[in-house]
Formats: structure tokens, C-alpha cells, sequence
């Protein structure tokens, strides 16, 4: 099969930017002038917020998507990267931070933040299925009293304020402008890291592994060896999505990776969709639009602007309960019903 | 038992000799040398029962929890608000009646008909499909934490305990011996003592349930192949709804008693929640013994960790998981699965 693909493509293929869509390129266009026409709100509190939360949520993508696993840990594993980053370099805890240069600090919190989601992986692929929410649900929030209560080495209950990003190239990347290209870089770069690994024959295999391990592993391919370095893989991504988020709220507690950011970045991801890694950053736009508006929404309906939570919530049950792939099958079924509509006769095929 | 010293003959010498010493440190005066490393002996003992006691607490709420699972796989990530619903509705039926005892009734009846409702609405709805019911629990417990914060509030809640059941009791455990030779008896708090055999009663009945009765056996069988059950005739769905209300309903009752010498407030459903899954992770999915001994093992080590090692001690119980994990994914209890 892939063998003749392979042939017909040969034949006559369009340059690389023939065969991007269409669609993408008016995003690409829209994404590149946001500045020109927003304000510095909406460009990082909204935006830059969406595509950093989307980041996270996009590592859970693959993990839960491509590798059939579930993790609530991905939040954790972003604290870790900012943490790091507040402990190497530099915070308002002089006492703690070790100052190092950056291109020291940053390599090394996201390679602490993989090792740890690495070894936690370890541990979670012993089991399957729902054993697995369970199980990094309970490590997560480990981590998290684990941090509240350790003075030493994560400050405690406070934590670090004051983490800033570096002044690199000349340009203040915590500005609302620099900082939003710099995030919608990094997502950019993930969102296609992803689409690539998950063509790659590691990301294969790894597909084949969620779909029916025991052949895989009759097959000789090494099932566990695939789950623990899709866990790394997930990690990297949710360590510099985690490194953004703290040069984003300039500081970081033991808050940021407690249980309801763990859920709210599940939420995100099944909202969005799992089935494709543009799924993730359309939930997250969701819920941070939900965030930053429905205040105003329900306290110009008479309600207390406190019950945003519900409406997520709410919003997250509707969304599971009548479409299981997210906002993006939706979508899907939407095109799908009206391409029917348009040629009935063919019986749906376009 | 008996099997199990017969296959790990140096594990069972280990653990009797652990119990034993245990045992020792409970009822015997400590001698002198003792207390100097460890401090007072009445601290350690009431690190200890103050642990069962908790530990009775996390067994009345896990017990629900692990019971749902083993026969539904649904992972009830709702349980720890249903926990917070029954100590919120006990609360406020006491403080309108007065009547404590009357409350466990009130709210086992109303948390296990939320419970029917939940199980018939909209798990009946994806059976078999795990991750979406899962999904679903999530979803449920956000929006059931907000509807709670809604009503009650951000301020902690205690329930008071009815007079025949406060003030200390006396305990025939030895505490100290004072220079005079006179010799001092543990007191602890009645009420909590009352609470332990609350929940050591129901785990029995429930265990006699399991064992001796038709219900119980129809569950056992649910638990060990859900579809042959059904094909056999047995109207399953019934047998779900059931289980479900009395999950929750156990789970309500947990929220009384947590009410009553704990305190209640918004972030407790998260943390029994989280009690709840270590214990059964601890102890094996589905298993009723199992809950029983993650429950003791989590309690205890909580209690003796804030002694010794306050700073650590919730790091503790996750470290027991992570260990338990690792060498015995299926739990100390679990069957093979």
C-alpha cells in the first residue's frame, strides 16, 4: 500500500507550499499581522496565554491521541520546566537561584522536566486505560504538596516571582509583541514537530501500539521501549510550554501545577479534540476566551462573574457527552453532513 | 492466610514479626531508652489512632470508590464530591434537626439516590466506553465543586458532635507509668472511637454481603465477567444502579463523619478524591479487603508522618503508592488483572 502512494506521489508533486491548504495560509497570515490589530491584552493575555496552554495540552494530545494514554501529569511536568528555569537562573529568591546563564538554564530545566516525565512514564505504562489517569493524577498532585511543603529547593508555598525571560538580540521578550511571536514560535515549532514524529516510523509504531499492543509486540517492536519515549517526547514540549508560562505570570507557585490546572489542561485537550494536534490549541483558544469574557458575560446577565468554572464545566460535560473527538468532530460531522447534502446521489462521496 | 505463608515463608516471618513488634509498642509501657529517641509514648499512640481511626474514614469513602470500579470500571473521579455533598447535607440536617445519628440515614438516602440518578442518566448512557465515562466524572465533579462553592460558600464547616458522644474515653492501653508506679490509661476522643467501629461493622457487613448473600454474588460475578452475567439472565443494569447508590450513598456518609472530626470546605473533595484513589491503588481495584488495608497503611502512615516527619508527611503516602506501584502494579490485594 504505502509502497504504491509512494509511486503515484513521485509522479507529479506540487512544490511544498502547493500542498499546504489554503485554510493554513490564511491563518499563517492572520497569526503573523494579530499585532498589527489587536491591543497588548488581547495579544498576551489571550493569545499568548491560548498557544502556551495550547502547547501543554497539545503534549497530552500526543500521549493520549497517538499513544492511547491518558496523563493528568503534562501540567506537572511544564511546572517543573518553569520551576527549573526559576531555580538555574533568575527570580526574586536571590537566596535560591543560582543565576547561570541562560543558555545554560533553559537546556537544563527542560532536560530535568523530560527526565522526570520520563521516569514517571516508566512507572505509569506498567498499567493501561483509566489505571493510567490514576495513576499520574496521584503523582501529580504528589508533586504538588511536595512543592508546597519543600522550602529548600521549590520555596514552598510561595514560590518564585520575578522569573523573567532573558534580554536577548536586544529585545525584551516579556513585551506583549516580542512575547507573542516568541510563543507562537514555539508553538508553531511543536504543532509540526508533532505532525512530523507522528508520521515518522517511531510515531507509527507508536499508533500501532495503541491500537493493538500485543501484535505490535508479536511484531517485535518494543512496546513499553515506544510508550516511555512518547512520554519524553510529550515532555519536552510541556517542559518549554511550561518555561513560557512562567516568563508569561512572571512567577511561579506550586498552584501552577496543582490538580485543577492538571484538569483544566484535559479539559482543554478533549475539548479541542484529540484526534489531531490543531485540536489542543482550539480548545485552549476556547478556554481562554471562556476565561477572560465570560466574567463580563455573566455579570451582564445579573450572575456573579465567580461562576465561570461552572460554565466550563459545563461546557466540558456537553462537549464530552454528545462528542467524544471535541470541538474539531464536531467540525468534521458538520462538513461531512453538508458535503452529503450537496451531492446525495453519490451517497456522500462528495 | 494460610496459603500465603506457604508461598513467601520469609515475607510472612518478616510481617509477623512487624506486627508483633507493633503490637508491643501499642500495649506495653516503653522503657526508658525508647522514649528518648522516639518522645512520649502517648504521642506515638495517639499518632496511631488517630491513623486507624482515618484510616476507618478513608475506608468508608474508598470502599464506594473501589466497589464502582470493580464492578463498572468506571473510575468515579465524582466520588470525592459526593463525599463533599453528604458532609454539606449532614450538616445542615443536624444543625435544622439535631438529630446526628438521623442525618447518616438522611444523607445516605439522598447522596445514593444522586448516585441512581448519575448511574441511570448518564453512565447507562457509554457503558463500555471507560475514557468518556471517565471524562464524564471529571466534568461532573468541576461543576458539582462550583455548585457547592455556589451554596456554601468558602468558610469550613464542623458538625457538631451530639453530647452522649463527646469528651474523652478511657482506653485499656497503657499511656505512661508515672515514678509512683500508678499507671496511666490512653483517652481518646469517644466519638472517634465510635467512628472506627462504625466503619470496622460496615466493612464486615459489607464483606458478609459480598460473601454470603445472592446480591453479593451476583456482584462477585459482575466483577469477574460483566458479560457472561448478563447473558445468564441476570437484569445487570439493576445490579449497576444498586451498586452506584450504595457507592455514594457509603461516600455521604464519609462526608458526616470527615464533617465530624475533620472539617468541611471547598479542596476536600479533591483531597478524599485523591484518599480514595491511593488507597485503592495501594490496596488493588475492587477489592473490599483491599480498601481495607490501603485505608489502615494510608491512614496510619499520614498520622505517623505528621509526627515524626511533619513536613513530608502527605509526600509519604504517594511514596507508599509510587513503591506499591513498582513491584506490585495490581496492588497489595489485587487479583491478577
Amino acid at each position: 500500500m504505502a509502497v504504491v502512494v509512494q509511486a503515484s506521489s513521485v509522479e507529479r508533486r506540487p512544490a511544498w507550499y502547493g500542498r499546504v491548504p489554503s485554510a493554513w495560509w490564511v491563518i499563517a497570515v492572520v497569526a503573523l499581522l494579530m499585532p498589527a490589530v489587536t491591543n497588548d491584552f488581547i495579544l498576551f493575555q489571550v493569545f499568548g496565554w491560548a498557544l502556551i496552554l495550547g502547547m501543554i495540552a497539545l503534549s497530552l494530545q500526543f500521549l493520549a491521541g497517538y499513544g492511547g494514554m491518558v496523563s493528568l501529569l503534562q501540567m506537572t511536568v511544564a511546572g517543573i520546566g518553569g520551576y527549573g528555569v526559576a531555580i538555574l537562573g533568575t527570580s526574586g529568591v536571590a537566596a535560591i537561584s543560582l543565576h547561570l546563564p541562560w543558555w545554560i538554564y533553559i537546556p537544563v530545566a527542560i532536560a530535568i522536566a523530560s527526565l522526570f516525565g520520563t521516569l514517571v512514564g516508566a512507572l505509569a505504562v506498567r498499567t493501561e486505560g483509566i489505571y493510567t489517569i490514576m495513576i499520574t493524577l496521584a503523582i501529580a498532585s504528589a508533586f504538588f504538596y511536595f512543592a508546597r511543603q519543600n522550602y529548600v529547593i521549590f520555596n514552598g508555598y510561595s514560590g518564585f516571582n520575578l522569573v523573567v525571560p532573558p534580554h536577548l538580540f536586544g529585545v525584551d521578550w516579556r513585551q506583549p509583541m516580542p512575547f507573542y511571536y516568541l510563543a507562537l514560535a514555539c508553538a508553531v515549532l511543536s504543532y509540526l514537530a508533532v505532525r512530523y514524529v507522528a508520521r515518522s516510523p517511531f510515531g507509527l509504531a507508536l499508533q500501532g501500539v495503541r491500537d493493538n499492543p500485543r501484535r505490535m509486540a508479536a511484531l517485535g517492536f518494543n512496546v513499553t521501549a515506544h510508550r516511555i519515549f512518547a512520554y519524553t517526547f510529550a515532555s519536552v514540549i510541556a517542559a518549554v510550554g511550561g518555561i513560557l508560562l512562567v516568563w508569561q505570570n512572571a512567577q511561579i507557585s506550586p498552584g501552577t501545577a496543582g490538580i485543577p490546572a492538571a484538569i483544566d489542561i484535559l479539559v482543554i485537550a478533549v475539548v479541542g479534540g484529540i484526534a489531531r494536534p490543531i485540536g489542543p490549541f482550539v480548545g485552549a483558544l476556547i478556554y481562554v476566551l471562556l476565561r477572560a469574557f465570560t466574567p463580563d458575560v455573566l455579570t451582564a446577565f445579573g450572575m456573579s462573574g465567580e461562576r465561570f468554572k461552572l460554565l466550563i464545566g459545563i461546557g466540558f460535560l456537553v462537549i464530552v457527552y454528545f462528542s467524544p473527538d471535541g470541538v474539531l468532530g464536531l467540525w468534521d460531522r458538520w462538513r461531512a453532513s453538508r458535503n452529503s447534502r450537496v451531492d446525495p446521489l453519490t451517497g456522500g462521496e462528495r | 492466610m494460610g496459603e500465603f505463608m506457604q508461598r513467601h515463608p520469609a515475607w510472612s516471618v518478616v510481617l509477623t514479626f512487624l506486627a508483633a513488634v507493633l503490637l508491643w509498642a501499642i500495649f506495653a509501657p516503653w522503657p526508658d531508652g525508647l522514649e528518648e529517641v522516639f518522645g512520649r509514648k502517648r504521642i506515638f499512640l495517639n499518632a496511631v489512632f488517630s491513623g486507624v481511626t482515618l484510616g476507618g474514614l478513608y475506608f468508608l469513602v474508598a470502599s464506594g470508590f473501589t466497589l464502582i470500579f470493580g464492578l463498572m470500571r468506571n473510575v468515579n473521579l465524582a466520588h470525592g464530591s459526593l463525599y463533599l455533598i453528604g458532609g454539606y447535607l449532614g450538616f445542615e440536617f443536624s444543625e435544622a434537626t439535631g438529630l446526628w445519628l438521623l442525618s447518616f440515614v438522611f444523607v445516605f438516602i439522598v447522596v445514593g439516590l444522586i448516585g441512581v440518578v448519575l448511574q441511570y442518566v448518564v453512565f447507562r448512557r457509554m457503558e463500555g466506553e471507560d475514557l468518556r465515562q471517565t471524562l464524564v466524572t471529571i466534568g461532573l465533579s468541576i461543576v458539582f465543586a462550583d455548585i457547592l462553592l455556589w451554596i456554601w460558600g468558602g468558610q469550613s464547616y464542623t458538625i457538631l458532635t451530639p453530647d452522649w458522644l463527646s469528651g474523652p474515653t478511657k482506653l485499656p492501653v497503657i499511656s505512661s507509668i508515672k515514678s509512683n508506679g500508678e499507671v496511666v490509661y490512653l483517652s481518646y476522643p469517644a466519638v472517634r472511637i465510635a467512628i472506627l467501629a462504625a466503619a470496622i461493622v460496615i466493612g464486615v457487613l459489607m464483606w458478609l454481603a459480598l460473601n454470603r448473600t445472592r446480591i453479593g454474588m451476583l456482584i462477585r460475578a459482575g466483577v469477574d465477567d460483566r458479560e457472561m452475567l448478563a447473558a445468564s439472565g441476570v437484569r445487570i443494569q439493576f445490579v449497576f444502579v444498586a451498586v452506584f447508590a450504595f457507592g455514594a450513598g457509603l461516600a455521604g456518609i464519609g462526608g458526616i463523619v470527615g464533617g465530624t472530626f475533620q472539617s468541611l470546605s471547598p479542596g476536600e473533595d479533591v483531597r478524599f478524591l485523591l484518599a480514595s484513589l491511593v488507597v485503592v491503588i495501594v490496596g488493588g481495584m475492587g477489592s473490599i479487603p483491599g480498601a481495607a488495608l490501603g485505608a489502615l497503611v494510608i491512614g496510619l502512615a499520614e498520622q505517623l508522618g505528621s509526627v515524626y516527619a511533619p513536613t513530608y508527611s502527605v509526600v509519604f503516602t504517594f511514596l507508599i503508592m509510587a513503591v506499591v506501584l513498582a513491584f506490585r502494579p495490581q496492588g497489595l490485594l489485587g487479583g491478577g488483572r
